[in-house]
């Protein structure tokens, strides 16, 4: 039985208007969590506000112009798109029960996420080697907490797939494990929603 | 070791804020003491800090923001009081730096510590029993929620003894803020405790869009719902889109303290303005966020006592979104002054006067309510009614400062400290408290005394007129806000006005704690055994006084608005209900646990103590991975017990 199944509506009862009651749990869970994310879509869209505002204001340090690699960039995209790819072919190996085949994508999913965070870290670091660090400029203290915020969604979202590796490890897939998972999963996708916005932005705009 | 913290942090030569802290500290230790003495502990632990139940939440927000309001008052009348003495060559009681602290705090604790926890504190307890269902969404959230917004009051409060507060007004504005102008604790204070809180807030948003738009009983769609519930909806949508901005916002002001970046500094690109945007882009909705329910607790109180359901619901629930959707293209109007232009500042005049619209809407929805009505003047009527002529009234001064050039001449001015103060206290400190007694009955089981609340209210209307009416004249005058002295002596007689309306605000404080003594020593002749002590209309009173921990035994069934008005209309069924075993999420210490940590990790954040900001995080961290990890969060209710309770519960109801 697949969960769709497990939650199934009657339809007598759900006509669009809201009157068959409470909705089962894991709907429940899931539409919370899509709340939640989109509160965290509103807190990056004050960072991409302010990182328009300031991208001019350079105060004589260098430029998106100067400091970008578009070829890191690319690469960097292509491991966390990936890495979104196969967290979803991994949520319906969950679904499916298959436990071999969700551990295959897990490795892939954390390990793609892992090297897109280690291509931003060295660029990171690059920057601020060049002298160019978050203190240089208002355009750099946009950048870096645009970017980093990012980042920082990732890292734990990294922690927070280890977490769930180990509960699907000591629990199995168990009804309550699949929501969690379901969980992540859209965390994960919605980070590739918010890079797609920090690559228009940031480095296809700012690298011209 | 200690980073910035050391004995200098005690302010022994400043008498003031040291007696003050003193006798908090005092007090706090007499009622630890009081409650080891009576072995309380244990029951505290099990039945309210460990509690998931909305309703124990929702008592335990209120009293929160009962408690502060009593510390934010006190701010108050020391700047009234200030302002009445210091003028010409008399220098008043207070130094201005310690001033500056005052308008501070009292505007930050009325706003995120007073207003926000009554009004969402009135939602939990309301909400799941309007809905006919037996909690939130996420209970234990719920719980962390609340922990975590009483972790920000308790930062907050700490600035009295340790360290000092921020002098920036209430909002903050840099570059006044910056590390540059305030390089003590003061503004780390106020960003560490609101963004601990504000992530409570941004919780129970998140908990509440779940809770009203996925469980409601069966037969409630959208368009039965109590109004209440859709003012609650709205007002946590707008949590949800809000809420996020201000943390962004303040993340960047500690960017820019923390790590030396420039956001908002006046050199290397930052731009002030920039802040002043973002923080009204939250600070806007906010208003709302507050009002909203305030005017579900009207609709609820005027059609419960007219004896009418309520007039024009459609327009009522129309009104609402839209003043949800108007809130975000308004905020502006907070700062015309910027320079933005002509054309930008129409827009936003327009759109600010338009808002008037919808809020006219519901007006006129409530008097038509009345209009023929069998109306019973309670205490919740009079500041229903009281409010209706209060808030038309600031509504209408908000109208005026909407017109651009009107607001470059009172921008800033005694005139908009009198219009805020006269919708905030008109709006939403009458529903709290027109709430407050109009639910009382259903959180405890007994009715308040409705002589004191009268007088409670007669106080608070008297008490508001005579305070702030001199202050819409001062403005006129050309007084500016946040003076510390006042410079022209012909402004002290209607400041001695605003300072007796204030001690009259106090004699209607003090009529609500009256109330409270009186009404809990004659408890007994005031039980409603009834559970619908004033004949209601929607389904928080088709169950007991107070309810049980599950609040329905078998969930209502809804055919029709006022589903429990019609009910009773129809005439109540007595066939022997069918019990079923009911699920209860179980307590859970994780909220109390996860705030503690939270105030360890913003202590030391404050007074940079970086390894016990490790510590705290590292520990916050565990907690909820251990929470992360338990399965059995609900415990279950056998039939037998929930059949003795529920005739337990009858027969009472039966020989009342």
């Amino acid at each position: 039985m697949t969960i769709a199944e497990t939650d199934f509506v009657p339809t007598d009862v759900a006509r669009g208007r809201g009157g068959g009651g409470p909705a089962p749990t894991r709907t429940v869970v899931a539409y919370g969590f899509w709340i939640f994310l989109l509160s965290d879509f509103i807190l990056f869209s004050g960072l991409f506000a302010t990182y328009a505002v300031l991208s001019d204001q350079t105060a004589g340090g260098p430029t998106g112009a100067e400091l970008f690699n578009l070829r890191n960039v690319f690469i960097e995209t292509m491991c966390l798109l990936l890495s979104s790819y196969s967290c979803g072919i991994g949520a319906l190996a969950a679904e499916r029960r298959h436990i071999d085949y969700f551990y295959v994508t897990a490795v892939f999913t954390f390990l793609l996420g892992a090297a897109f965070l280690f291509i931003e870290f060295s660029e990171f670091a690059g920057m601020i080697n060049a002298g160019a660090g978050p203190w240089r400029s208002a355009f750099l203290s946009a950048f870096f907490t645009l970017v980093g915020t990012h980042g920082a969604h990732v890292t734990l979202g990294l922690l927070w797939f280890i977490y769930m590796i180990a509960q699907v490890f000591v629990k199995g897939l168990r009804p309550h494990v699949l929501r969690r998972l379901l969980c992540f999963s859209l965390f994960w996708h919605a980070l590739d929603i918010v890079w797609i916005g920090v690559l228009t932005l940031v480095y296809l705009m700012g690298a011209r | 070791m200690l980073g910035r913290l050391s004995w200098d942090a005690i302010p022994f030569n400043e008498p003031i804020p040291l007696v003050a802290g003193a006798v908090v500290v005092l007090v706090i230790l007499a009622v630890l003491a009081f409650i080891t003495v009576k072995g309380w502990w244990p029951y505290l632990w099990r039945e309210w800090l460990t509690s998931v139940d909305h309703k124990r939440i929702g008592v335990m927000y209120m009293t929160l923001g009962l408690v502060m309001l009593l510390r934010g008052y006190s701010d108050a009348i020391m700047m009234r009081t200030q302002q009445a003495i210091a003028v010409g060559d008399a220098q008043g009681y207070l130094p201005p730096d310690h001033y500056d602290q005052i308008f501070s705090a009292h505007g930050t604790i009325m706003i995120f510590f007073v207003a926000m926890p009554l009004v969402i504190g009135l939602m939990n307890f309301v909400v799941p029993l309007q809905l006919g269902v037996r909690d939130v969404a996420f209970p234990v959230l719920n719980s962390v929620s609340f922990w975590l917004t009483a972790s920000g009051a308790l930062l907050i409060n700490m600035s009295l003894v340790i360290g000092n507060f921020a002098r920036t007004g209430w909002w903050n504005y840099p570059p006044l803020s910056e590390l540059a102008f305030s390089p003590d604790v003061g503004v780390d204070y106020y960003l560490w405790s609101l963004q601990i809180s504000g992530i409570g807030t941004l919780m129970t948003g998140v908990n509440f869009v779940s809770t009203i738009l996925k469980l409601r009983a069966p037969g409630m769609t959208y368009f039965r719902m109590p109004v209440f519930c859709w003012t609650a909806l709205a007002s946590n949508m707008l949590i949800v889109a809000a809420f996020p901005v201000l943390t962004a916002t303040f993340a960047m002001l500690l960017l820019d303290r923390y790590l030396g970046m420039h956001f908002f500094t006046n050199d290397f690109g930052g731009n002030q303005m920039m802040y002043a945007n973002l923080f009204w882009a939250w600070g806007h909705p906010e208003v709302y966020i507050l009002i909203l329910p305030a005017f579900g607790v009207y609709s609820e109180v005027i059609a419960t006592f007219s004896g009418k359901g309520l007039f024009s619901y459609r327009s009522m629930v129309l009104a609402t979104l839209g003043i949800c959707v108007l809130s975000f293209m308004v905020w502006l109007h907070h700062f015309f002054t910027m320079g933005a232009g002509a054309d930008v500042n129409a827009f936003f005049g327009i759109m600010s006067s338009i808002i008037g619209v919808p809020t006219g809407v519901k007006i006129f929805n409530w008097l038509f309510t009345m209009y023929r009505g069998r109306i019973v003047f309670t205490a919740p009527v009079l500041w229903s009614v009281g409010f209706m002529v209060t808030f038309v009234i600031g509504g209408l001064t908000g109208v005026l400062l909407a017109v651009p050039p009107v607001d470059f001449i009172l921008h800033n001015s005694a005139f908009l400290v009198a219009h805020f103060h006269n919708v905030i206290i008109g709006g939403v400190v009458f529903a709290v408290f027109a709430g407050y007694q109009y639910w009382f009955p259903k959180v405890f089981g007994f009715t308040l005394d409705d002589r004191w609340g009268k007088a409670s209210f007669w106080c608070w209307l008297i008490g508001f007129y005579l305070a702030f009416t001199p202050l819409y004249i001062l403005g006129l005058m050309g007084m500016t806000r946040r003076l510390q002295h006042i410079p022209d002596p012909s402004w002290q007689p209607l400041l001695l006005v605003a300072e007796l309306g204030a001690v009259v605000i106090f004699l209607g404080v003090l009529c609500t704690i009256v109330q409270l003594y009186v009404s809990i020593r004659t408890r007994e002749q005031r039980r409603d055994l009834t559970g619908d002590p004033w004949n209601g209309r929607t389904l928080e009173w088709s169950t007991t006084s107070p309810p049980p921990a599950y609040n329905f035994a078998v969930l209502p069934s809804v055919e029709t608005i006022d589903a429990f008005w019609e009910m009773k209309r129809r005439g109540r069924t007595p066939v022997e209900p069918h019990y079923e075993p009911i699920e209860v999420p179980r307590n859970s210490p994780t909220g109390f646990i996860i705030a503690f940590f939270a105030v360890v990790t913003g202590f030391s954040l404050i007074w940079h103590i970086w390894w016990l900001v490790i510590l705290g995080l590292l520990a916050a961290a565990i907690t909820i991975m251990a929470f992360g990890w338990s399965e059995n969060r609900e415990r279950e209710i056998a039939v037998s017990e929930v059949a003795r309770v529920e005739q337990a519960r009858l027969g009472a109801r039966g020989r009342a």
